[in-house]
Protein backbone atom coordinates (compact mmCIF):
# COMPACT_ATOMS: atom_id res chain seq x y z
CA UNK A 1 0.00 0.00 0.00
CA UNK A 2 2.72 2.45 1.01
CA UNK A 3 4.53 1.57 -2.20
CA UNK A 4 1.46 2.39 -4.27
CA UNK A 5 1.26 5.83 -2.67
CA UNK A 6 4.95 6.49 -3.31
CA UNK A 7 4.32 5.47 -6.89
CA UNK A 8 1.37 7.82 -7.15
CA UNK A 9 3.50 10.69 -5.84
CA UNK A 10 6.14 9.89 -8.44
CA UNK A 11 3.59 9.92 -11.28
CA UNK A 12 2.21 13.28 -10.11
CA UNK A 13 5.78 14.61 -9.88
CA UNK A 14 6.48 13.64 -13.50
CA UNK A 15 3.46 15.51 -14.84
CA UNK A 16 4.05 18.56 -12.62
CA UNK A 17 7.75 18.60 -13.50
CA UNK A 18 6.97 18.62 -17.21
CA UNK A 19 4.44 21.40 -16.66
CA UNK A 20 7.07 23.54 -14.92
CA UNK A 21 9.48 22.87 -17.78
CA UNK A 22 7.23 24.88 -20.06
CA UNK A 23 7.61 28.03 -17.96
CA UNK A 24 10.90 29.93 -18.38
CA UNK A 25 11.03 31.01 -14.73
CA UNK A 26 10.41 27.52 -13.33
CA UNK A 27 11.95 25.26 -15.98
CA UNK A 28 14.98 24.41 -13.85
CA UNK A 29 12.77 23.48 -10.91
CA UNK A 30 10.68 21.35 -13.28
CA UNK A 31 13.72 19.40 -14.41
CA UNK A 32 14.68 18.73 -10.78
CA UNK A 33 11.13 17.68 -9.85
CA UNK A 34 11.00 15.24 -12.78
CA UNK A 35 14.45 13.88 -11.93
CA UNK A 36 13.61 13.32 -8.27
CA UNK A 37 10.29 11.66 -9.22
CA UNK A 38 12.10 9.17 -11.42
CA UNK A 39 14.65 8.34 -8.71
CA UNK A 40 11.83 7.87 -6.17
CA UNK A 41 10.00 5.52 -8.55
CA UNK A 42 13.23 3.61 -9.08
CA UNK A 43 13.81 3.13 -5.34
CA UNK A 44 10.18 2.08 -4.85
CA UNK A 45 10.34 -0.49 -7.62
CA UNK A 46 13.63 -1.91 -6.38
CA UNK A 47 12.20 -2.14 -2.85
CA UNK A 48 9.03 -3.87 -4.03
CA UNK A 49 10.87 -6.39 -6.20
CA UNK A 50 13.61 -7.30 -3.75
CA UNK A 51 12.62 -10.51 -1.92
CA UNK A 52 14.14 -13.51 -0.21
CA UNK A 53 14.87 -15.08 -3.59
CA UNK A 54 16.83 -12.10 -4.89
CA UNK A 55 20.48 -13.06 -5.18
CA UNK A 56 23.27 -10.87 -3.85
CA UNK A 57 24.70 -10.81 -7.37
CA UNK A 58 21.53 -9.16 -8.70
CA UNK A 59 21.79 -6.41 -6.12
CA UNK A 60 25.49 -5.85 -6.82
CA UNK A 61 24.80 -5.72 -10.57
CA UNK A 62 21.89 -3.32 -10.06
CA UNK A 63 23.83 -0.86 -7.90
CA UNK A 64 26.93 -1.20 -10.10
CA UNK A 65 25.20 -0.58 -13.44
CA UNK A 66 23.23 2.38 -12.07
CA UNK A 67 26.38 3.98 -10.64
CA UNK A 68 28.37 3.43 -13.84
CA UNK A 69 25.47 4.67 -15.97
CA UNK A 70 25.04 7.81 -13.86
CA UNK A 71 28.76 8.61 -14.05
CA UNK A 72 28.86 8.10 -17.84
CA UNK A 73 25.77 10.29 -18.23
CA UNK A 74 27.25 13.03 -16.05
CA UNK A 75 30.61 13.03 -17.85
CA UNK A 76 29.00 13.15 -21.32
CA UNK A 77 26.61 15.91 -20.33
CA UNK A 78 29.44 17.99 -18.80
CA UNK A 79 31.71 17.64 -21.80
CA UNK A 80 29.30 18.34 -24.66
CA UNK A 81 29.58 21.66 -26.48
CA UNK A 82 26.23 23.41 -26.87
CA UNK A 83 26.62 23.32 -30.66
CA UNK A 84 26.73 19.51 -30.35
CA UNK A 85 23.54 19.28 -28.27
CA UNK A 86 21.50 17.62 -31.06
CA UNK A 87 24.15 14.88 -31.29
CA UNK A 88 24.01 14.18 -27.54
CA UNK A 89 20.22 14.09 -27.46
CA UNK A 90 20.32 11.63 -30.38
CA UNK A 91 22.80 9.36 -28.57
CA UNK A 92 20.72 9.35 -25.38
CA UNK A 93 17.61 8.65 -27.41
CA UNK A 94 19.38 5.75 -29.14
CA UNK A 95 20.28 4.21 -25.76
CA UNK A 96 16.64 4.42 -24.63
CA UNK A 97 15.54 2.63 -27.80
CA UNK A 98 18.24 -0.04 -27.39
CA UNK A 99 17.09 -0.56 -23.81
CA UNK A 100 13.54 -1.25 -25.05
CA UNK A 101 14.78 -3.86 -27.54
CA UNK A 102 16.93 -5.66 -24.94
CA UNK A 103 14.07 -5.65 -22.42
CA UNK A 104 11.58 -7.15 -24.85
CA UNK A 105 13.89 -9.93 -26.04
CA UNK A 106 15.01 -10.66 -22.49
CA UNK A 107 11.41 -10.93 -21.30
CA UNK A 108 10.68 -13.55 -23.95
CA UNK A 109 13.95 -15.48 -23.99
CA UNK A 110 14.42 -15.33 -20.22
CA UNK A 111 10.97 -15.85 -18.76
CA UNK A 112 9.63 -17.39 -21.92
CA UNK A 113 5.94 -17.04 -21.14
CA UNK A 114 3.64 -14.90 -23.22
CA UNK A 115 0.12 -15.17 -21.81
CA UNK A 116 -2.24 -14.35 -24.63
CA UNK A 117 -2.18 -12.05 -27.61
CA UNK A 118 -2.21 -8.71 -25.81
CA UNK A 119 1.27 -9.05 -24.24
CA UNK A 120 2.44 -10.50 -27.54
CA UNK A 121 1.31 -7.45 -29.50
CA UNK A 122 2.77 -5.15 -26.82
CA UNK A 123 6.13 -6.92 -27.16
CA UNK A 124 6.03 -6.72 -30.95
CA UNK A 125 5.20 -2.99 -30.96
CA UNK A 126 7.87 -2.35 -28.31
CA UNK A 127 10.43 -4.06 -30.55
CA UNK A 128 9.33 -2.06 -33.61
CA UNK A 129 9.38 1.35 -31.92
CA UNK A 130 12.47 0.68 -29.81
CA UNK A 131 14.48 -0.80 -32.67
CA UNK A 132 13.59 2.01 -35.09
CA UNK A 133 14.40 4.66 -32.48
CA UNK A 134 17.76 3.00 -31.68
CA UNK A 135 19.31 2.75 -35.14
CA UNK A 136 17.44 5.82 -36.43
CA UNK A 137 18.96 7.94 -33.67
CA UNK A 138 22.42 6.46 -34.30
CA UNK A 139 22.23 7.41 -37.99
CA UNK A 140 20.88 10.86 -37.03
CA UNK A 141 23.85 11.24 -34.67
CA UNK A 142 26.32 10.37 -37.42
CA UNK A 143 24.66 12.82 -39.83
CA UNK A 144 24.71 15.63 -37.26
CA UNK A 145 28.30 14.85 -36.37
CA UNK A 146 29.32 15.13 -40.02
CA UNK A 147 30.44 11.51 -40.31
CA UNK A 148 30.75 10.02 -43.76
CA UNK A 149 27.61 8.09 -44.64
CA UNK A 150 26.64 6.38 -47.88
CA UNK A 151 24.99 8.86 -50.22
CA UNK A 152 21.21 8.68 -50.03
CA UNK A 153 19.88 6.95 -53.11
CA UNK A 154 16.32 6.27 -54.17
CA UNK A 155 16.68 2.56 -53.37
CA UNK A 156 16.82 3.34 -49.62
CA UNK A 157 13.26 4.58 -49.71
CA UNK A 158 12.11 1.35 -51.34
CA UNK A 159 14.09 -0.78 -48.89
CA UNK A 160 12.53 1.16 -45.99
CA UNK A 161 9.06 0.67 -47.45
CA UNK A 162 9.67 -3.07 -47.87
CA UNK A 163 10.88 -3.38 -44.27
CA UNK A 164 7.88 -1.44 -42.99
CA UNK A 165 5.59 -3.71 -44.98
CA UNK A 166 7.31 -6.80 -43.53
CA UNK A 167 6.83 -5.55 -39.97
CA UNK A 168 3.17 -4.69 -40.54
CA UNK A 169 2.52 -8.07 -42.19
CA UNK A 170 4.08 -9.99 -39.31
CA UNK A 171 2.13 -7.95 -36.74
CA UNK A 172 -1.20 -8.39 -38.50
CA UNK A 173 -0.40 -12.04 -39.17
CA UNK A 174 0.28 -12.56 -35.48
CA UNK A 175 -3.06 -10.97 -34.62
CA UNK A 176 -5.03 -13.14 -37.03
CA UNK A 177 -3.24 -16.48 -37.03
CA UNK A 178 -2.93 -18.93 -34.18
CA UNK A 179 -0.11 -18.00 -31.85
CA UNK A 180 1.62 -21.36 -32.05
CA UNK A 181 2.54 -21.24 -35.75
CA UNK A 182 5.97 -19.70 -35.20
CA UNK A 183 7.71 -19.81 -31.81
CA UNK A 184 7.16 -16.36 -30.32
CA UNK A 185 10.81 -15.69 -29.36
CA UNK A 186 11.88 -16.26 -32.99
CA UNK A 187 9.09 -13.99 -34.20
CA UNK A 188 10.13 -11.20 -31.84
CA UNK A 189 13.78 -11.61 -32.84
CA UNK A 190 12.88 -11.30 -36.53
CA UNK A 191 10.70 -8.25 -35.85
CA UNK A 192 13.41 -6.57 -33.78
CA UNK A 193 16.10 -7.10 -36.42
CA UNK A 194 13.74 -5.81 -39.13
CA UNK A 195 13.03 -2.72 -37.00
CA UNK A 196 16.77 -2.10 -36.51
CA UNK A 197 17.30 -2.20 -40.28
CA UNK A 198 14.24 -0.02 -40.86
CA UNK A 199 15.64 2.65 -38.54
CA UNK A 200 18.78 2.89 -40.70
CA UNK A 201 17.05 3.07 -44.08
CA UNK A 202 14.29 5.38 -42.90
CA UNK A 203 16.75 7.92 -41.49
CA UNK A 204 19.43 7.90 -44.23
CA UNK A 205 17.54 9.98 -46.83
CA UNK A 206 16.46 12.68 -44.34
CA UNK A 207 18.87 15.55 -43.84
CA UNK A 208 19.82 19.17 -43.52
CA UNK A 209 17.03 21.50 -42.50
CA UNK A 210 14.70 18.55 -41.80
CA UNK A 211 16.81 17.44 -38.82
CA UNK A 212 14.63 19.21 -36.19
CA UNK A 213 11.61 17.23 -37.41
CA UNK A 214 13.53 13.95 -37.43
CA UNK A 215 14.94 14.36 -33.92
CA UNK A 216 11.52 15.24 -32.51
CA UNK A 217 9.98 12.23 -34.21
CA UNK A 218 12.65 9.80 -32.95
CA UNK A 219 12.11 11.19 -29.46
CA UNK A 220 8.40 10.40 -29.77
CA UNK A 221 9.21 6.84 -30.92
CA UNK A 222 11.26 6.15 -27.78
CA UNK A 223 8.35 7.48 -25.75
CA UNK A 224 6.01 4.97 -27.39
CA UNK A 225 8.54 2.17 -26.78
CA UNK A 226 8.58 3.13 -23.08
CA UNK A 227 4.79 3.15 -23.06
CA UNK A 228 4.79 -0.41 -24.46
CA UNK A 229 7.25 -1.52 -21.77
CA UNK A 230 4.91 0.03 -19.18
CA UNK A 231 2.02 -2.07 -20.49
CA UNK A 232 4.23 -5.18 -20.48
CA UNK A 233 5.42 -4.73 -16.90
CA UNK A 234 2.06 -3.38 -15.64
CA UNK A 235 3.92 -0.35 -14.40
CA UNK A 236 1.94 2.94 -14.21
CA UNK A 237 4.97 5.27 -13.90
CA UNK A 238 6.59 3.82 -17.02
CA UNK A 239 3.26 4.21 -18.80
CA UNK A 240 2.81 7.85 -17.85
CA UNK A 241 6.46 8.69 -18.53
CA UNK A 242 6.28 7.06 -21.95
CA UNK A 243 3.10 8.90 -22.91
CA UNK A 244 4.43 12.29 -21.80
CA UNK A 245 7.55 11.77 -23.91
CA UNK A 246 5.50 10.55 -26.86
CA UNK A 247 3.17 13.55 -26.62
CA UNK A 248 6.08 16.02 -26.35
CA UNK A 249 7.83 14.48 -29.33
CA UNK A 250 4.69 14.46 -31.47
CA UNK A 251 3.80 18.04 -30.57
CA UNK A 252 7.29 19.32 -31.44
CA UNK A 253 7.22 17.27 -34.66
CA UNK A 254 4.01 18.91 -35.83
CA UNK A 255 5.20 22.37 -34.75
CA UNK A 256 8.43 21.97 -36.71
CA UNK A 257 6.51 20.77 -39.77
CA UNK A 258 4.16 23.78 -39.54
CA UNK A 259 7.16 26.11 -39.25
CA UNK A 260 8.45 24.80 -42.57
CA UNK A 261 5.04 24.39 -44.20
CA UNK A 262 5.99 20.77 -44.92
CA UNK A 263 3.87 17.74 -44.22
CA UNK A 264 5.41 14.96 -42.16
CA UNK A 265 5.16 12.58 -45.11
CA UNK A 266 7.22 15.00 -47.25
CA UNK A 267 9.92 15.15 -44.60
CA UNK A 268 9.95 11.36 -44.26
CA UNK A 269 10.17 11.00 -48.02
CA UNK A 270 13.30 13.15 -47.82
CA UNK A 271 12.39 15.33 -50.75
CA UNK A 272 11.29 18.85 -51.55
CA UNK A 273 8.36 19.42 -53.85
CA UNK A 274 9.89 19.94 -57.25
CA UNK A 275 9.72 23.44 -58.58
CA UNK A 276 7.60 23.85 -61.70
CA UNK A 277 9.70 26.63 -63.21
CA UNK A 278 13.45 26.46 -62.75
CA UNK A 279 14.14 29.85 -61.17
CA UNK A 280 17.75 28.95 -60.46
CA UNK A 281 19.21 30.33 -63.67
CA UNK A 282 18.20 33.98 -63.15
CA UNK A 283 21.10 36.45 -63.05
CA UNK A 284 21.11 38.37 -59.80
CA UNK A 285 22.27 41.92 -59.39
CA UNK A 286 24.04 41.90 -56.05
CA UNK A 287 25.20 44.96 -54.17
CA UNK A 288 28.01 44.24 -51.74
CA UNK A 289 29.03 46.19 -48.66
CA UNK A 290 32.22 46.26 -46.60
CA UNK A 291 32.56 45.69 -42.87
CA UNK A 292 33.55 49.35 -42.37
CA UNK A 293 30.43 50.58 -44.16
CA UNK A 294 28.32 48.14 -42.16
CA UNK A 295 29.78 49.47 -38.92
CA UNK A 296 28.93 53.08 -39.72
CA UNK A 297 25.45 52.07 -40.86
CA UNK A 298 24.86 50.28 -37.55
CA UNK A 299 26.31 53.13 -35.50
CA UNK A 300 23.76 55.55 -36.96
CA UNK A 301 20.81 53.23 -36.34
CA UNK A 302 18.51 53.03 -33.34
CA UNK A 303 16.96 49.57 -33.66
CA UNK A 304 18.97 46.72 -35.16
CA UNK A 305 18.20 43.01 -35.38
CA UNK A 306 20.23 39.90 -36.09
CA UNK A 307 18.63 36.90 -37.81
CA UNK A 308 20.88 33.94 -36.94
CA UNK A 309 20.83 30.61 -38.77
CA UNK A 310 22.73 27.37 -38.58
CA UNK A 311 25.59 29.03 -40.46
CA UNK A 312 26.23 31.19 -37.39
CA UNK A 313 26.70 28.07 -35.28
CA UNK A 314 29.02 26.56 -37.91
CA UNK A 315 31.14 29.74 -37.89
CA UNK A 316 31.07 29.68 -34.05
CA UNK A 317 30.11 33.35 -34.11
CA UNK A 318 27.81 33.40 -31.04
CA UNK A 319 30.33 35.19 -28.79
CA UNK A 320 30.95 37.83 -31.46
CA UNK A 321 27.18 38.38 -31.59
CA UNK A 322 27.22 39.05 -27.86
CA UNK A 323 30.23 41.37 -28.24
CA UNK A 324 28.41 43.21 -31.03
CA UNK A 325 25.38 43.67 -28.81
CA UNK A 326 27.53 45.04 -25.97
CA UNK A 327 29.39 47.40 -28.30
CA UNK A 328 26.19 48.66 -29.93
CA UNK A 329 24.70 49.31 -26.50
CA UNK A 330 27.62 51.65 -25.80
CA UNK A 331 26.86 53.37 -29.10
CA UNK A 332 23.23 53.73 -27.97
CA UNK A 333 21.88 51.12 -30.39
CA UNK A 334 19.42 48.41 -29.33
CA UNK A 335 20.11 44.96 -30.82
CA UNK A 336 17.53 42.16 -30.97
CA UNK A 337 17.87 38.57 -32.13
CA UNK A 338 14.99 37.19 -34.19
CA UNK A 339 14.71 33.41 -34.25
CA UNK A 340 12.92 31.23 -36.80
CA UNK A 341 11.37 28.09 -35.21
CA UNK A 342 13.44 25.70 -37.37
CA UNK A 343 16.76 27.57 -37.24
CA UNK A 344 19.47 25.16 -36.10
CA UNK A 345 19.49 21.39 -36.04
CA UNK A 346 16.94 20.76 -33.30
CA UNK A 347 13.93 22.68 -31.96
CA UNK A 348 15.10 25.71 -29.94
CA UNK A 349 18.78 25.11 -30.78
CA UNK A 350 19.52 28.79 -31.57
CA UNK A 351 18.09 29.95 -28.23
CA UNK A 352 20.46 27.64 -26.36
CA UNK A 353 23.47 28.80 -28.36
CA UNK A 354 22.64 32.47 -27.75
CA UNK A 355 22.01 31.83 -24.05
CA UNK A 356 25.41 30.14 -23.78
CA UNK A 357 27.02 33.27 -25.22
CA UNK A 358 25.36 35.28 -22.40
CA UNK A 359 22.96 37.08 -24.71
CA UNK A 360 20.08 38.11 -22.44
CA UNK A 361 16.87 36.16 -22.86
CA UNK A 362 15.00 39.47 -23.04
CA UNK A 363 16.59 40.46 -26.36
CA UNK A 364 15.78 37.15 -28.10
CA UNK A 365 12.47 37.34 -29.95
CA UNK A 366 10.25 34.80 -31.70
CA UNK A 367 9.54 35.32 -35.38
CA UNK A 368 5.79 35.60 -34.85
CA UNK A 369 6.08 38.31 -32.20
CA UNK A 370 7.92 40.67 -34.50
CA UNK A 371 6.95 39.93 -38.10
CA UNK A 372 4.30 42.65 -38.18
CA UNK A 373 6.71 45.39 -37.09
CA UNK A 374 9.81 44.66 -39.17
CA UNK A 375 9.72 48.12 -40.83
CA UNK A 376 10.73 49.70 -37.50
CA UNK A 377 14.18 48.09 -37.70
CA UNK A 378 16.79 50.43 -39.17
CA UNK A 379 18.97 47.47 -40.11
CA UNK A 380 18.74 43.70 -40.05
CA UNK A 381 21.87 41.53 -40.14
CA UNK A 382 21.29 38.04 -41.53
CA UNK A 383 24.03 35.71 -40.26
CA UNK A 384 24.18 32.22 -41.71
CA UNK A 385 20.48 32.03 -42.56
CA UNK A 386 19.04 31.85 -46.06
CA UNK A 387 15.72 30.13 -46.77
CA UNK A 388 14.07 31.58 -43.64
CA UNK A 389 14.41 35.14 -45.01
CA UNK A 390 13.67 34.39 -48.68
CA UNK A 391 10.69 36.52 -49.86
CA UNK A 392 9.93 33.91 -52.57
CA UNK A 393 8.24 31.92 -49.82
CA UNK A 394 5.61 34.66 -49.70
CA UNK A 395 5.28 35.97 -53.24
CA UNK A 396 6.37 33.26 -55.70
CA UNK A 397 3.84 30.41 -55.94
CA UNK A 398 6.23 28.52 -58.24
CA UNK A 399 8.98 28.42 -55.63
CA UNK A 400 9.49 25.13 -53.82
CA UNK A 401 9.53 26.89 -50.46
CA UNK A 402 6.32 28.85 -51.20
CA UNK A 403 4.09 28.93 -48.12
CA UNK A 404 6.84 28.50 -45.56
CA UNK A 405 6.53 31.18 -42.85
CA UNK A 406 9.59 33.48 -43.06
CA UNK A 407 11.11 36.29 -41.05
CA UNK A 408 10.19 39.42 -43.06
CA UNK A 409 13.70 40.85 -43.03
CA UNK A 410 13.03 42.46 -46.43
CA UNK A 411 10.65 44.93 -44.75
CA UNK A 412 13.43 46.47 -42.66
CA UNK A 413 14.97 49.76 -43.83
CA UNK A 414 18.25 48.02 -44.66
CA UNK A 415 19.18 44.31 -44.82
CA UNK A 416 22.77 43.09 -44.70
CA UNK A 417 23.33 39.42 -45.45
CA UNK A 418 26.62 37.94 -44.25
CA UNK A 419 27.73 35.19 -46.60
CA UNK A 420 30.80 33.19 -47.47
CA UNK A 421 29.93 32.95 -51.16
CA UNK A 422 26.93 32.75 -53.44
CA UNK A 423 25.93 29.19 -52.43
CA UNK A 424 22.20 28.59 -52.25
CA UNK A 425 20.30 27.54 -49.13
CA UNK A 426 19.33 24.03 -48.19
CA UNK A 427 16.37 24.05 -50.55
CA UNK A 428 18.55 25.09 -53.51
CA UNK A 429 16.25 28.03 -54.26
CA UNK A 430 17.51 31.43 -55.44
CA UNK A 431 17.11 33.98 -52.69
CA UNK A 432 15.19 36.91 -54.20
CA UNK A 433 16.04 38.96 -51.11
CA UNK A 434 19.34 39.87 -52.84
CA UNK A 435 17.42 41.53 -55.70
CA UNK A 436 15.80 44.02 -53.34
CA UNK A 437 16.97 47.63 -53.28
CA UNK A 438 17.41 47.59 -49.50
CA UNK A 439 19.60 44.47 -49.42
CA UNK A 440 23.39 44.36 -49.43
CA UNK A 441 25.74 41.41 -49.06
CA UNK A 442 28.78 41.38 -46.78
CA UNK A 443 31.06 38.64 -48.11
CA UNK A 444 33.42 36.72 -45.82
CA UNK A 445 33.54 34.53 -42.75
CA UNK A 446 30.79 35.62 -40.32
CA UNK A 447 33.07 35.53 -37.30
CA UNK A 448 35.82 37.63 -38.92
CA UNK A 449 33.33 40.11 -40.38
CA UNK A 450 31.72 40.60 -36.97
CA UNK A 451 35.14 41.18 -35.40
CA UNK A 452 35.92 43.84 -38.01
CA UNK A 453 32.57 45.55 -37.45
CA UNK A 454 33.14 45.62 -33.68
CA UNK A 455 36.66 47.07 -34.12
CA UNK A 456 35.24 49.78 -36.40
CA UNK A 457 32.40 50.57 -33.99
CA UNK A 458 34.93 51.17 -31.21
CA UNK A 459 36.55 53.89 -33.33
CA UNK A 460 33.31 55.71 -34.07
CA UNK B 1 4.64 -11.44 -10.26
CA UNK B 2 1.68 -9.40 -8.98
CA UNK B 3 2.98 -6.56 -6.89
CA UNK B 4 0.93 -4.12 -4.88
CA UNK B 5 1.63 -1.20 -7.21
CA UNK B 6 1.13 -2.99 -10.51
CA UNK B 7 -2.04 -2.44 -12.48
CA UNK B 8 -4.28 -4.57 -14.68
CA UNK B 9 -4.28 -4.28 -18.44
CA UNK B 10 -7.56 -2.38 -18.53
CA UNK B 11 -6.32 0.00 -15.83
CA UNK B 12 -3.28 0.47 -18.02
CA UNK B 13 -5.39 1.42 -21.03
CA UNK B 14 -7.29 3.95 -18.87
CA UNK B 15 -3.97 5.46 -17.83
CA UNK B 16 -2.83 5.57 -21.47
CA UNK B 17 -5.95 7.35 -22.71
CA UNK B 18 -6.12 9.91 -19.91
CA UNK B 19 -2.38 10.69 -19.75
CA UNK B 20 -2.31 11.21 -23.49
CA UNK B 21 -4.91 13.98 -23.20
CA UNK B 22 -3.14 15.35 -20.13
CA UNK B 23 0.25 15.26 -21.84
CA UNK B 24 -0.89 17.38 -24.80
CA UNK B 25 -2.56 19.90 -22.46
CA UNK B 26 0.52 20.24 -20.23
CA UNK B 27 2.98 21.01 -23.01
CA UNK B 28 0.69 22.77 -25.48
CA UNK B 29 1.93 26.35 -25.01
CA UNK B 30 5.64 25.96 -24.49
CA UNK B 31 7.67 28.93 -25.78
CA UNK B 32 10.25 28.21 -28.49
CA UNK B 33 13.08 29.28 -26.19
CA UNK B 34 12.46 26.13 -24.11
CA UNK B 35 12.14 23.64 -26.96
CA UNK B 36 15.63 22.17 -26.65
CA UNK B 37 15.57 21.76 -22.84
CA UNK B 38 12.05 20.32 -23.11
CA UNK B 39 13.24 17.78 -25.61
CA UNK B 40 16.31 16.73 -23.66
CA UNK B 41 14.26 16.67 -20.44
CA UNK B 42 11.53 14.50 -21.92
CA UNK B 43 14.25 12.35 -23.45
CA UNK B 44 15.57 11.85 -19.91
CA UNK B 45 12.10 10.85 -18.72
CA UNK B 46 11.95 8.13 -21.37
CA UNK B 47 14.99 6.64 -19.62
CA UNK B 48 12.49 5.50 -16.99
CA UNK B 49 12.24 2.38 -19.15
CA UNK B 50 15.14 1.16 -17.02
CA UNK B 51 12.53 0.20 -14.39
CA UNK B 52 11.79 -2.79 -16.62
CA UNK B 53 15.43 -3.81 -16.35
CA UNK B 54 15.34 -3.42 -12.56
CA UNK B 55 12.27 -5.70 -12.33
CA UNK B 56 13.95 -8.32 -14.54
CA UNK B 57 17.26 -8.12 -12.72
CA UNK B 58 15.80 -8.51 -9.22
CA UNK B 59 13.55 -11.42 -10.22
CA UNK B 60 16.30 -13.44 -11.90
CA UNK B 61 18.30 -16.11 -10.12
CA UNK B 62 21.95 -16.99 -10.62
CA UNK B 63 20.80 -20.06 -12.61
CA UNK B 64 19.99 -17.90 -15.62
CA UNK B 65 23.14 -15.84 -16.16
CA UNK B 66 22.15 -14.66 -19.68
CA UNK B 67 18.89 -13.15 -18.46
CA UNK B 68 20.81 -11.47 -15.69
CA UNK B 69 23.44 -10.11 -18.07
CA UNK B 70 20.83 -8.80 -20.50
CA UNK B 71 18.86 -7.13 -17.69
CA UNK B 72 22.06 -5.47 -16.45
CA UNK B 73 22.75 -4.12 -19.93
CA UNK B 74 19.20 -2.75 -20.10
CA UNK B 75 19.65 -1.02 -16.73
CA UNK B 76 22.97 0.47 -17.83
CA UNK B 77 21.57 1.81 -21.14
CA UNK B 78 18.49 3.24 -19.44
CA UNK B 79 20.53 4.88 -16.67
CA UNK B 80 22.88 6.65 -19.10
CA UNK B 81 19.84 7.91 -21.03
CA UNK B 82 18.10 9.13 -17.88
CA UNK B 83 20.98 10.54 -15.83
CA UNK B 84 22.69 12.13 -18.83
CA UNK B 85 19.42 13.68 -19.97
CA UNK B 86 18.62 15.27 -16.61
CA UNK B 87 22.18 16.52 -16.08
CA UNK B 88 22.46 18.10 -19.52
CA UNK B 89 19.03 19.72 -19.21
CA UNK B 90 20.08 21.18 -15.87
CA UNK B 91 23.26 22.52 -17.44
CA UNK B 92 21.33 24.11 -20.29
CA UNK B 93 18.67 25.68 -18.09
CA UNK B 94 21.38 27.16 -15.86
CA UNK B 95 22.40 29.29 -18.85
CA UNK B 96 18.97 30.84 -19.21
CA UNK B 97 18.96 33.71 -16.77
CA UNK B 98 15.46 35.11 -16.82
CA UNK B 99 15.16 38.59 -15.41
CA UNK B 100 12.71 40.44 -17.59
CA UNK B 101 9.93 39.40 -19.91
CA UNK B 102 11.13 38.96 -23.49
CA UNK B 103 10.94 42.05 -25.68
CA UNK B 104 7.90 42.09 -27.93
CA UNK B 105 9.68 43.83 -30.79
CA UNK B 106 11.07 47.21 -31.78
CA UNK B 107 9.88 50.43 -30.18
CA UNK B 108 7.40 51.89 -32.61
Amino acid sequence: MTMSLVYLASAVGLVQGLKYMGDPTRAKLGNTVAGVSVVVALIAVAWANGNAGTSALSIVLLVGTILIGAVIGKVWSDRVAMTAMPQLVSIFNALGGACAVVLGLNAVYGEGVVNGKFPGVVLILGGIFGGTAFTGSMVAFMKLDGRKLPRPVKAYKHIAQALLLTMSTITVGYLILATGTIPFPTLLLVISITALLYGVFFTLPIGGADMPVLISLLNALTGVATLMAGLLFHDPVMLIGGILVGATGLLLTTQMCTAMNRSLSHVLAGSFRSSRIPTNEVEQDIRSITAVETASLLAFSKQVAVVPGYGMAVAQAQRECFALQEQLRQNGVDLHFIIHPVAGRMPGHMNVLLAEANIPYASVIDMNAVNGKMEYYDAVLVIGANDVVNPSAENDPTSSIYGMPIIRAYKAKQVIVMKRGMAKGYSGVTNTLFDRQNCKVLFGDAKESLEQIITELKRI
Amino acid sequence: MELSYSITTIDGLFVVALSLLLGFEVIKNIPAVLHTPLMSGSNAISGIILIGGVIQLLNTTVESPWTMAAASIAVLLGTINMAGGFFVTHRMLSMFVVKRKPASGPRS
